[in-house]
């Protein structure tokens, strides 16, 4: 893949002491690497807890059922085996697990770590083994006996919604878990008299995170202090330890929750809490013994949440320019056996109108329980599928009216002096939603400039006179980020004359050892070299929410400049008492303060330290030092950032067998200020190969009896290396107004348009036919069905 | 995704291995590269009470030049075909396949025994085999016998292997003069277990017309199935387009795949057809060359 950017350099927005070199906005290579590359990364399984016991867990093979019995008689006998336990016999775990993002409209259904009754989807875990090795834990679960009551299942949307539908819960008299509409303008009334209208329904699948390291838990019970360690893979350790203090009924500073240093992936659903966060802790604790629990593939494919499957129903009205009246998009969203957050539809209801002007909007969801795994976040969040409808529904009207798809775009495009622009919707907060900057037109003619988009046209013309299947398709987007409500940055001078940058945010693959220097860097006036970063341990601060949603470098980020700054003020305060010397007249220079650039009367930082943290009892400090040199600051943004983005594909389809070749591909993006252009490509591009696995592979198949259907990599097509094609990337740095980096985030925009601009491609290429491409991912066989259903016609 | 217990054996010669078969027969199984095995010990899909590992046994690793053809014994890697010199100029037919066969990681362990042995109706080998009437070389303590490819493969994941006998080898004949080969396969990813695929070989009399042919299909049905009806078209024919889309209509007719969540049976039908038409393509031409 190649990466270039066309645009001028980023804005700077930190003045960086003049003869330094500035940090923000350098192609900095990452210090993680070295370790990475050479195979020393440390992950969860490499934790090394002598003697712990490993567990395993008995999940239900049913979709829907009532426990009636289990006998864990034999399992109990054989050796290795340490203790098992069942649902019923942890009754203190017996506590539902609220939903991440809640809606007072929300019909909430509890989930249980544990559940000791009734069981809503395959993979639910029902009981716990722990042994001395998880050969033994797993040969223990074979052996345990369930006796099930089965009971009818809903493994879609459309079958949970049908009149006679099964209940997922015996509570509910329906499937529907909420329905929350939001209207802007008159939309109705705009359907009722606008020139045209087009309608459509599309379906997108369900598809998983596929980190490559899946979850797991350790933990350790100290019986001398009664604290709790708990090693989780997870993107929000302070969550995980807000919600295991209250399962325990523990202190939260008794829980002290820290992630390995090195982590495999985590793209959404390591952002939840799931049931055996909750059992392995506590089992530990009840056998005051260490216990691991490692998530195998198998156990990931059915039990850690997935997320995408939606189906949109959209009708937009327009006029003869091409000019957007009114979008009405009704969706069916599944959300699986529980709720364990309402982010995901929430975000699609927001993100609907993308980067268009457009006066009416009717948006409606409609959540449904089914009997899956529940849905959380996984990279794009909602996203992709709000661009499938929008987007789709734009080359609907070009194609309708006689007209160019990007001219369509264009003449509907929100302008660059708009900003702030309000919706007209409401965003989840309950804030009006509300873009702070962009300029999607010009980005769009960047991207098409580099596309060649004329040309690529004219060759498109060439190539269907020769009987090719050659399409071109464009997706825009919005991506709101950088969310509240806050993050921190602890920021302390160590004893060995380190400054330290702690986090709460955990990085999950983002460099984070890496940037977070960068930006401390500038906002001291200090060499990178002196300043180290640590990540997830909630021992080391105490407030934090956690990696998700393309918000730590807005979040963390701001508060670790603000940090920054007040240190390197905090040190010179020293500097200045010690070098008899004011304040304005100190730098920094390599590990040195300086006063007027004066190498002669300079201090290093191991002396301030010294001084301020003086290692000797009864001294009295000197006058003017403070002690202790540390500073914590959290920054809370005002509402989301947005970042945009438009891609552009050419793809070639084999008219015999249905395959789609991608012959071109240009992403255009933009997340205002780049702290590091490396780490930014390296995130849009890994994004985008998740956005091929959407738009082309990867699908979570469940039978009508909730049964998965491919529940291995067997069955579950993830693209690799090779299905990823060559990128060209064009960037636009419009700053953000709402934090001082001006940053925005830069974790989705990848994958969120890739689905809409792939599908787009290929109904263009298929346009000969007729055919018509409104399921995803796009498959040869979809593509071939396609293709002979508008022969027949 | 950890094996049930197991007692794990491993002979350093074929008679070892033979006597440890006997012994425990229908309770054992042989390991060669472990690329099909150890998934399916992990997924607890087998559950040996032995292991016989034969990858220690002594002169099964080297391919070897025999009467009229060519031997590969059962420890000879996958990759050490597609890339040997004198296979790749006898047998165009098993490079082309095996690129085609997992990922290069996969087929530096896999063995071409195993894979025949695994008799996966979707895999590559059994079909190529089949199409090259290659004979396989089966030995137990009770004796050696001779299978041809097309006795061999009989249901999903069954030959006519009995419990106590190892392949120890298969062996390929020389191709007649004037005989072109072709295969080709539809799989969404690179590396991938293919749709369909179809591997023929068709030799050609002075005039140019078929003399004999072996057009082989895997992936629609539960072995290699040979395309008689296709093959039927094309003998004593010369493959004009015309011959050859009329074969394509006769595979498509003449197959009848079930369908699943990855293709309906009438796209794997059609998928049939289209490979027999680019496999007999591309034979016509080299022929018409030649
Ligand atoms: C990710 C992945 C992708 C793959 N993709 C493909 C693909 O696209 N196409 C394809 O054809 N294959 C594919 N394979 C399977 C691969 O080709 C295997 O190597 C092959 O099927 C088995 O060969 P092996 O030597 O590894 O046999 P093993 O796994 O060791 O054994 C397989 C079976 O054969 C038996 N066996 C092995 N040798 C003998 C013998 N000499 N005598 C008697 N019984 C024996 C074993 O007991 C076992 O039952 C894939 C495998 C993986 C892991």
């Amino acid at each position: 893949m190649t990466a270039e950017a066309i645009a001028e350099a980023p804005v700077r927005p930190v003045e960086a002491t003049p003869g330094k070199q500035p940090m923000i906005g350098a192609p900095v290579r990452r210090r993680e690497d070295r370790r990475l590359i050479t195979g020393q990364g440390r992950y969860l399984d490499d934790l090394e807890l002598p003697g712990a016991y490993e567990a395993a867990f008995v999940r239900t093979p049913h979709a829907s059922a009532r426990i009636r019995s289990i006998d864990t008689t034999a399992a109990a006998r054989l050796p290795g085996v340490i203790g098992i336990w069942t649902g019923a016999d942890l009754p203190e775990l017996v506590k539902p697990i609220p939903p991440k993002v809640s809606n007072p409209l929300l019909r909430d259904m509890p989930r249980y770590p544990l559940p000791p009754e009734r069981v809503h989807f395959v993979g639910e875990p029902v009981a716990v083994v722990v042994a001395e090795s998880r050969y033994v834990a797993e040969d223990a679960v074979e052996l345990i006996e369930v006796d099930y009551e089965v009971l009818p299942a809903v493994s879609s949307t459309t079958a949970a919604l049908a009149p006679d539908a099964p209940r997922v819960h015996d509570e509910l008299d329906d499937n529907v878990a909420i329905h929350v509409t939001q209207v802007a303008g008159e939309p109705e009334e705009a359907l009722r008299t606008a020139p045209h209208r087009l309608s459509e329904r599309f379906v997108i699948a369900r598809g998983g995170g596929h980190s490559m390291e899946c979850r797991g838990v350790a933990a350790r019970y100290d019986v001398g202090t009664g604290q709790l360690t708990v090693w989780p893979s997870t993107q929000s350790p302070h969550y995980t330890r807000n919600m295991l203090a209250y399962f325990y009924g523990m202190d939260e500073d008794d829980v002290r929750v820290v992630v390995p240093r090195d982590s495999g992936g985590g793209f959404g659903p390591k952002a939840q809490f799931h049931g055996e966060d909750a059992v392995i802790p506590y089992v530990a604790m009840l056998l005051r013994h260490p216990v691991k629990w490692i998530e195998d593939r198998s156990e990931n494919f059915v039990a850690t949440m997935m997320e995408r499957n939606q189906v949109h129903h959209v009708e937009v009205g327009f006029d003869d320019d091409g000019k957007l009246i009114v979008v009405k998009n009704v969706f069916e969203h599944d959300q699986g056996a529980y709720c364990a957050g309402l982010q995901v539809p929430m975000i699609t209801l927001s993100t609907l109108p993308g980067q268009y002007r457009i006066p009416n909007i009717h948006t409606e969801l409609i959540g449904c329980y089914t009997n899956m795994v529940p849905t959380s976040s996984v990279r794009g969040a909602g996203r992709p599928q709000a661009v499938v409808a929008m987007e789709r529904m734009m080359d609907r009207i070009a194609e309708h009216l006689g007209l160019d798809p990007a001219e369509v775009r264009l003449r509907n495009m929100i302008r660059a002096d708009e900003f702030p622009y309000k919706v007209g919707l409401t965003f989840r907060d309950g804030s009006p939603l509300t873009y702070d900057s962009g300029d999607f037109p010009s980005l769009t003619k960047a991207v098409l400039a580099r596309f060649d988009y004329d040309g690529e046209r004219e060759r498109q013309a060439l190539a269907r006179s020769a009987g090719r299947l050659v399409g071109i398709g464009l997706g825009a987007y919005v991506e709101g980020c950088g969310l509240g409500p806050y993050e921190g940055a602890r920021l302390r001078l160590t004893n060995d004359g380190t400054v330290l940058v702690t986090l709460a945010a955990t990085p999950l693959g983002q460099g984070y050892e890496t940037i977070y220097a960068q930006i401390a860097s500038d906002a001291m006036g200090l060499d990178m070299e002196h300043i180290a970063v640590a990540t997830g341990d909630t021992s080391r601060i105490p407030f934090g929410q956690g990696s998700f949603a393309s918000r730590t470098t807005v979040t963390a980020g701001s508060a670790t400049l603000q940090a920054g700054r007040e240190l390197r003020e905090k040190i010179f305060e020293v500097a200045a008492v010690l070098l008899g010397a004011p304040a304005e007249e100190l730098c920094f220079q390599g590990d040195r303060v300086c006063a007027g650039g004066d190498p002669g009367r300079s201090v290093s930082l191991r002396d301030i330290v010294q001084v301020s943290n003086i290692g000797k009892h009864g001294i009295t400090m000197p006058r003017g030092v403070p002690a202790g040199i540390e500073v914590t600051s959290y920054f809370s943004p005002e509402r989301a950032s947005y970042a945009s983005g438009i891609h552009a594909a050419t793809v070639e389809v084999d008219p015999d067998t249905g395959q789609i070749k991608i012959l071109r591909y240009v992403i255009g993006h933009d997340c205002g200020n780049v702290i590091n252009p490396l780490l930014v490509d390296g995130q849009v591009l890994g994004g985008f190969a998740h956005g091929i696995g959407n738009a082309l592979y990867e699908e979570s198949f469940y039978d009508d009896a909730g049964q998965p259907q491919s529940a291995s990599y067997l069955d579950y097509s993830l693209p690799s290396a090779i299905e990823v094609p060559k990128v060209e990337l064009v960037h636009q740095f419009t700053p953000s107004p709402l934090n001082p980096l001006g940053v925005k985030g830069a974790g989705e925009g990848g994958t969120i348009p890739v689905p809409a601009t792939i599908a787009n491609a290929v109904e263009d290429a298929l346009r000969p036919f007729g055919a018509r491409i409104t399921s995803l991912p796009i498959t040869p066989a979809k593509v071939f069905a396609a293709m002979t259903a508008t022969n027949h016609r | 995704m950890k094996p049930r217990p197991f007692t794990y054996l491993a002979p350093t010669s074929v008679d070892e291995a033979l006597a440890a078969l006997a012994e425990h027969s229908f309770d054992a199984k042989v390991l060669a590269g472990g690329q099909s095995l150890a998934p399916l010990l992990n997924f607890r899909m087998a559950s040996p009470e032995y292991l016989i590992d034969i990858n220690d046994v002594a002169g099964l690793d080297r391919v070897r030049r025999v009467d009229g053809g060519w031997h590969i014994p059962a420890l000879v890697r996958q990759r050490t075909v597609e890339r040997s010199p004198e296979l790749r100029a006898a047998f165009p037919l098993l490079p082309a396949a095996l690129e085609q066969v997992a990922h290069p990681q996969i087929r530096n362990r896999g063995t071409v025994c195993g894979s025949l042995a695994h008799a996966d109706p979707a895999a590559e080998l059994p079909t190529v085999m089949t199409a090259l009437d290659a004979t396989m070389r089966v030995a137990s303590v009770r004796g050696e016998r001779e299978v041809p490819a097309e006795e061999f493969f009989q249901f999903h994941f069954t030959t006519s292997l009995e419990d106590d006998e190892l392949l120890v080898g298969v062996t390929v004949d020389d191709l007649p003069p004037a005989t072109s080969t072709g295969f080709a396969e539809f799989a969404p990813r690179h590396g991938d277990f293919a749709l369909a695929a179809v591997a023929g070989v068709v030799t050609r009399a002075s005039d140019g017309a078929v003399g004999a042919v072996r057009l082989v299909a895997s992936g629609v049905a539960a072995r290699p199935q040979r395309l008689t009806a296709a093959e039927k078209v094309l003998l004593g024919q010369r493959p004009t387009p015309d011959v050859v889309g009329a074969a394509e209509r006769a595979a498509r007719g003449e197959v009848d795949p079930t369908g699943d969540i990855h293709a309906s049976a009438d796209y794997r039908r059609h998928l049939v057809g289209v490979l027999a038409r680019r496999v007999l393509t591309t034979i016509a031409e080299e022929g018409d060359h030649a």
